[in-house]
């Protein structure tokens, strides 16, 4: 018997949960196929995650690609083909794989394993981020760097800590529904082991009755603790660094690891802080949403060091 | 005696030629090892300037490699004796090296468009301290505690304690910020 997940029509960081949730009770072993022929639209996360579901599992799955020409000519050019070629059973016509330089898209999806990758991501990304983030969202310059930056502690996470690769993507769009405005969108997503996992592994770690995926996350990205913390203080930088970079630019960050979701949101979009309880999926999966600037309104949010000096002049 | 690192040379020569971006903690752990012999080779000078002027971009895993064990390394009692400057930190380093400054309690002197500046974890009284010295200096113990307005063996522990940490040095006259009579080149 083969179990059909049913991929949605318009596929982003929230709609994702619904194949989670459909993946979920599906016992190890029992055949798959993803249905995406249904799918028109799909964000960075969307297609990372779909990707992170093919490597959820020992047993391949076979995937049925979606049949609106527009959608598959898309999904192509961020690369999603390239890489569902090797860990899906496809169904349904493919369009040719196209160079990365013939690609629209800010970053294709770039599988990360080792340290050169992310070197390749940065280095790639940089020319063709300062012109949408200052160019095209009205950003200061001074957020080219530091995006880049938060691109590379980002992807380091997978490195480091997921035990396995993962996917990076990033993509600008119109962000209609929500904010009227354009966004820049990164998403980074892996099915390792998870921040809980990943945290129990240190020396140090104390379990408590209360520890879970939500007070994993909790410890990892808002009190910057990391498995290496207690052989170097160092440790744990990147995920706080992270946090000031979306506070500064008044950016959205979600993480969603094990059964659990963290969202640090800013004033223009709604969330709830922490989801605890929701269908275990392996792994860790980010999204940072980064707006444009409309008007005079200065994306500099106020305290927890939006900027800094080069100290106080005699 | 002093001496000059350009750690974009560094980089390059250590990790791959192709790479102008500071990234990764394999990256720095790679390029502050290449640095660290450096110093060696060379003999401990009394001050060692660290000259980020062709880094691109640092993250703050680089940062935290480079610039903070490096620190850490001059603090440790078996370390290198002298001082270390740095240059060419650009604002885009900044936040990745204030961050990791302060995880660490250190702070830095670093050269910017010909003056000193002090970067990290100081409190206010040593800063004004700092800024003394780097206006007046050499500045001796009893022109600090006069300014201090207070006893001259107060003065003297304060500026042994950013001494150091090695934001300020001894000279023959008094207390100097490294870089200031010993220009690097």
């Amino acid at each position: 018997m083969t179990t059909v997940i049913s991929v949605p029509p318009s596929l982003d960081e929230q709609t994702f949960e619904s194949v989670i949730e459909q993946l979920a009770p599906v016992p190890l072993g029992q055949k798959i196929l993803v249905d995406a022929r249904h799918a028109r639209w799909a964000s960075p996360y969307g297609l990372t995650a779909l990707l992170c579901v093919a490597q959820s599992r020992e047993d391949r799955m076979a995937f049925a690609v979606p049949e609106h020409p527009d959608t598959l000519s898309y999904w192509s050019r961020t690369g999603f083909f390239r890489y569902a070629g090797e860990l899906f059973e496809l169904h349904g016509s493919v369009p040719r794989a196209r160079d990365a330089h013939e690609s629209d898209v800010l970053l294709e999806i770039t599988p990360i394993v080792q340290t050169d990758d992310v070197h390749g991501v940065v280095g790639r990304i940089q020319q063709k981020a300062g012109d949408i983030l200052h160019g095209q969202l009205g950003l200061d310059t001074a957020v080219t760097g530091r995006f880049s930056m938060t691109l590379s502690e980002s992807c380091q996470n997978i490195v480091e800590h997921a035990g396995q690769g993962g996917w990076v993507a990033v993509q600008s769009y119109s962000y209609k529904k929500r904010l009227g405005r354009k966004v820049v969108v990164i998403a980074v997503c892996d099915a390792g082991i998870g921040f809980r996992n990943s945290l129990e592994s240190s020396p140090g770690h104390r379990h408590s009755d209360r520890w879970d995926d939500a007070m994993a996350l909790e410890e990892a990205v808002l009190r910057a603790v990391s498995r290496f913390r207690m052989s170097d203080k160092g440790r744990g930088q990147g995920l706080a660094g992270i946090r000031r970079f979306i506070a500064q630019w008044h950016s959205k960050l979600t993480v969603r690891s094990g059964t659990a979701r963290l969202a640090i949101t800013p004033a223009w979009d709604e969330d709830v802080p922490m989801t605890k309880g929701m269908p275990y999926f392996p792994g860790t999966q980010m999204q940072i949403t980064i707006p444009e600037r409309i008007g005079d309104a200065a994306p500099v949010a106020t305290g927890a060091r939006a900027s800094r000096s080069r100290g106080r002049m005699p | 005696m002093t001496h000059l690192i350009d750690v974009g040379s560094v980089l390059r020569a250590t990790v791959a030629s192709l790479y102008s971006n500071l990234v990764t903690r394999p990256t720095g752990a790679a390029v502050r090892t290449a640095i660290e012999r450096q110093v060696v080779e060379i003999g401990a000078p009394v001050v060692t300037t660290i000259d980020f002027s062709q880094v691109n971009l640092l993250d703050f895993s680089c940062a935290d490699e480079i610039v903070a064990k490096l620190l850490l390394r001059y603090r440790d009692d078996d370390g290198p004796s002298g001082f270390l400057l740095f240059r060419g930190i650009n604002d885009g380093h900044l936040d990745p090296i204030e961050t990791v400054l302060e995880r660490h309690d250190l702070a830095l002197v670093a050269w910017h468009e010909g003056q000193a500046e002090l970067h990290g974890a100081v409190t206010d009284d040593e800063r004004d301290l700092w800024e003394l010295v780097r206006a007046d200096g050499p500045l001796g113990s009893s022109q600090a505690a006069a300014w201090l307005n207070a006893p001259p063996d107060e003065a003297e522990r304060q500026l042994d304690s950013l001494c150091r940490r090695r934001l300020i040095m001894r000279h023959d006259a008094g207390y100097v910020v490294p870089g200031c009579h010993l220009p690097a080149s």
